[in-house]
């Protein structure tokens, strides 16, 4: 186990470089830069600033220098917001987005797994029904679609929670942002899981144990849910990943204080610094959200331990 | 956006079961799939629905007084008029729902269309020649497959934003590009148990080129799970396409798609309903019967549940 | 003898979409005290379908009919919680593919002493050590060891052994065991033949053995049942059986088993296919393929009757058979 998860710990840096140098050359090849304003800069302005940054310097002397600075955890300055540098605004937002994209994972999660196992439990009755309806909901409704509506409805309508905003420690502030992404998270979970468990359950090994006696609910618990939740995990990297795609545009909706505004108003300035800074950081948040649904999955996988 | 409706997952899942059934059952496997389609009734119901939208966004527009980009100064914001010929209301620039609604979903499906067609051809080759060439060859470039896995994807769309800039005949090529992986991957795998069959051997012993064997032996064996996986890629893009002109960075006026629309009505929801409600029913709906299109192709291809 | 299991009237009915399929029909048969009953026909015949009823374990569109009693109790029909006081304890199963009927995510010891706990109420240290012994009871070389492997660890015979032991912990009235062999490689059957054969003996446990390999039948069984087409058509002892058929089926299947002793001769298969359940044949199900068939055939389907020294067939036909003829 120990040797596997070291393993899996090695075989990330490669692509965690890769995916570095990918991102910093796709970036710096393409047209365009940050100091394209709208009013063209004097000369002697420009070549100052290429200078400060470090952009007159042959690009691969620059990917250097940057992956030099990465290692010590500096991500540059950015270009646009010339007071800050990237990591002192990723460390202004990236807080906030965290807490809001785990949050809904955590729930999200829990609430996909239980529902899509009740789910297959009672297939083809009505709890089953109504769930594969909801699930349906979440799937299609698009997360700016759900967050406009949730907004109407509870925030404006209803004036159960604040439609917007966001103060310090404020719970209500998080109802409804939380539950546009815990919706779309929890119904591909909960997908997953009715089909995993429902195959599980007509497996021959189900069967050998309901031939030895053990009950429903410790088949179930012992039996079942430990495969069912195979093909799951595996999901669940991917999931955070949608999940932090989505919190860009919950942000945006509910003027929420997190990384989603700067990375898109990044991109849109070509603030390279910024947007590589962001990338590379949910990179390495989601590498190692991968890391540990790796290892999670060993767990429940023996086969998989010693491959 | 990847793996909104989960079909990564169940993708994979489908490959791998296709991976494990004997080649020769591939064919019939995917003809008796149709025929279970057939019987879905859901399924046959979103198939008419979609027919129905593509209908009414390419037809649609020849029929309506106004056209999506005209502004009408007698009406600016007003609420669906049948006298006035605004059938579904007006926006704040006096132009015609109905008619922008229409061009939103023209604009929409041939976005989708574009991006599958790409992904599919990326996807079809780059499987193809892993599977066939094997080895070290496969090994390779399916480890860069799995590293692709492995990063976010939305990332990358807005990094192509960055690069094309607001042209978005490019930037859907663009997510085409990004969209292959998966069909790689189960093309990788047919490819890898039709290549042992008996007409491919036959193709090898004629002395047939490894390009000729790929494209024309194995390649026209997949049009099944091609045909599905190009199915369920559609709304993955209409929603991608949707995100990004919501937050700005996809079509642009005076074109619309319905995501623009929706990142319109929204915040005017409250006092002009209409032009939310219009671009959001077409887009659920079309997301909707997709999805059950894409169900209907998933259970009619699992061999269990016959 | 006394009896252990007496099943009367047995059915088992799937329902499809929008047809009924009757699987198992009018089912009869007892089984006594240490004796090993085989069940034998092809595929579809209804013989797995027939006991995974019997241990309510019939998929969820399934419906079993008539009476199976174990004592006084009846199991078809037993609601599952009560079930499973019996299932594991006193009537127990080992299916046909060891390679999927344990549980890949559970050790082996896990698998073993949760049957202990549950049935015997031990304590999960005695429930471990208990099935270690029943490991080394079934031949299991270095017994400790495995149970703390996983079954992915373990070869298809060891598996079996597994599922043996599994099935015999709490030391059963009844075994049944499905196909037990059809798995595993030749040399690997004789020894799990033989391994049924003692641990049966030492348990005074009664065993239904379903099979379509008459090879089987011959080196364990006491008495065997021959089904066609979701009814039993032929009962006896296996001697009797083997050495004077009086069902053209019997005589068809004796015919298509290879004899290594007499390998000259040529085999001799059943002509034509095993029946459809949903479209059996008017009169008697083996009338398309029989060579003894006559006109009443197509028309009566013949009941199971009594013919004298505790034999049964289903058959109009009282002629002598002549070997070749069954074509």
């Amino acid at each position: 186990m120990f040797g596997y998860v070291t393993r899996r710990v090695l075989s990330a840096i490669p692509i965690a470089l890769i995916a570095v140098t990918a991102c910093f050359f796709i970036l710096r090849l393409a047209p365009g830069g940050p100091f394209d304003g709208e009013r063209a800069l004097p000369p002697t302005t420009l070549a100052n600033l290429r200078a400060h940054y470090n952009l007159d310097l042959p690009l691969i002397q620059q990917y250097f220098i940057y992956v030099g600075r990465l290692l010590q955890g500096d991500f540059g300055p950015s270009m646009v917001y010339n007071d800050f540098t990237v990591a002192e605004m990723l460390w202004i937002g990236l807080p906030f987005t965290l807490m809001l994209g785990f949050s809904a994972f955590v729930i999200g999660t829990i609430v996909g797994l239980v529902a899509g196992a009740l789910s297959a439990v009672n297939q083809n009755k009505w709890p089953d029904y109504v769930l594969v309806l909801l699930v349906m909901v979440g799937l299609v409704v698009p997360n700016f679609l759900m967050a406009a509506i949730m907004q109407l409805v509870f925030g404006v309508y209803l004036d159960w929670f604040p439609a917007g905003g966001w103060q310090a420690g404020s719970i209500p502030h998080l109802v409804l942002p939380i539950t546009v992404l815990v919706l779309p998270h929890a119904g591909r979970t909960a997908r997953l899981m009715r089909g995993s468990m429902i195959e599980v359950l007509g497996t021959n090994y189900v069967r050998t144990a309901r031939s030895k006696g053990l009950g429903t609910r410790l088949i179930l618990a012992r039996h079942a849910i430990k495969p069912a939740l195979l093909p799951v995990v595996s999901y669940l990297g991917p999931g955070l990943s949608y999940l932090l795609t989505g919190s860009l545009v919950v942000e945006q909706v509910f003027a929420l204080p997190g990384i989603g505004k700067y990375f898109i108003s990044a991109a849109l300035n070509r603030d390279y610094g910024l947007v590589l800074g962001t990338t590379i950081l949910y990179m390495f948040i989601i590498l190692a959200v991968n890391l540990i649904v790796d290892v999670l999955y060993a767990w429940l996988d023996p086969k998989v331990r010693y491959r | 956006m990847a793996g909104i409706t989960g079909k990564d997952a169940v993708l994979s899942e489908y490959a791998r079961k296709l991976e494990t059934l004997d080649a020769p059952k591939g064919r019939s496997l995917t003809q008796d799939a149709i025929r279970r389609l057939a019987r879905n009734k859901a399924a046959v119901l979103s198939i008419f629905v979609v027919g129905f939208i593509i209908l009414f966004a390419f037809v649609g527009p020849y029929f309506l007084p106004w056209t999506y980009d005209k502004i009408d100064w007698s009406g600016i914001r007003k609420p669906p008029n049948f006298e006035a010929g605004h059938f579904a209301g007006t926006d704040q620039n006096g132009r015609d729902m109905l008619a922008r609604i229409m061009q939103g979903t023209q604009m929409s499906l041939i976005v989708a269309g574009v991006a599958t067609l790409v992904s599919v051809f990326i996807g079809v080759c780059y499987g193809a020649i892993a599977g066939y060439f094997g080895g070290k060859v496969d090994a390779v470039m399916m480890r860069f497959v799995d590293i692709m896995y492995a990063l976010p994807y939305i990332l990358f769309v807005i990094i192509l934003v960055v690069i094309f800039g607001r042209n978005p005949v490019l930037l859907f090529v663009g997510i085409g590009c990004l969209e292959w992986l998966t069909m790689a991957r189960i093309v990788r795998g047919q490819t890898m148990s039709i290549k042992e069959r008996e007409f491919v051997e036959a193709a090898k012993a004629g002395g047939a080129k490894p390009w000729t064997i790929i494209f024309r032996h194995i390649v026209p064996n997949l049009t099944g799970p091609v045909v599905i996986y190009a199915t369920l890629t559609v709304p993955e893009i209409i929603l991608t396409e949707s995100f990004l002109s919501y937050l700005g960075l996809g079509v642009q006026e005076p074109q619309t798609s319905l995501g623009t629309l929706i990142s319109f009505g929204a915040p005017v929801a409250e006092t002009l309903p209409w032009m939310l409600i219009g671009p959001a029913v077409v887009l659920v709906s079309l997301l909707l019967c997709l999805t059950y299109i894409g169900d209907g192709l998933r259970d009619a291809l699992d061999p269990k549940d016959r | 003898m006394k009896q252990v299991l007496k099943v009367e009237d047995m059915s088992v009915t799937f329902e499809l979409h929008q047809s009924e399929v009757h699987a198992v029909r009018d089912m009869s048969f007892s089984l006594s005290e240490g004796e090993t009953l085989a069940v034998v026909g092809e595929s579809g015949s209804g013989k797995s379908q027939a006991f995974l009823a019997i241990m309510g374990l019939l998929a969820k569109n399934g419906r079993a009919g008539g009476r199976a009693m174990m004592g006084d109790i009846n199991l078809i029909g037993m609601a599952p919680s009560q079930l499973d006081t019996h299932r594991g304890k006193d009537i127990a199963m080992i299916f046909q593919d060891p390679m999927t009927s344990l549980n890949p995510t559970l050790k082996v010891k896990t698998q073993l002493s949760e049957v202990l706990v549950k049935h015997r109420g031990f304590d999960q240290q005695k429930a471990v050590m208990t099935s270690i012994e029943m490991l080394e009871r079934v031949g299991i070389p270095e017994p400790v060891k495995r149970a703390n492997a996983y079954p992915h660890e373990l070869s298809g015979g060891m598996r079996q052994r597994v599922m043996i032991a599994m099935a015999l912990l709490c030391q059963p009235k009844i075994l049944i065991a499905d196909e037990p062999t059809t798995a595993l490689d030749v040399t690997v059957q004789a020894q799990m033949l033989d391994l049924f054969k003692t641990l049966t003996q030492d348990f005074g446990t009664s065993l239904v053995l379903i099979t379509h390999d008459l090879g089987v039948v011959a080196g364990v069984a006491d008495r065997m049942m021959v089904m066609y087409g979701g009814r039993a058509v032929e009962k006896g002892s296996v001697d009797d059986l083997f050495y004077d058929p009086r069902h053209p089926y019997t005589l068809g299947l004796l015919h298509s088993t290879p004899h290594i002793a007499k390998r000259a001769e040529r085999l001799d298969p059943i002509q034509g296919l095993p029946p459809s359940l949903e479209h059996l044949p008017k009169g008697c199900s083996f009338n398309p393929r029989c060579a003894f068939a006559f006109d009443r055939c197509l028309v009566e389907r013949p009941p199971l009757a009594d013919t004298g020294n505790g034999r049964e067939k289903a058959c109009h036909y009282e002629g002598p058979m002549a070997y070749g003829k069954v074509a």
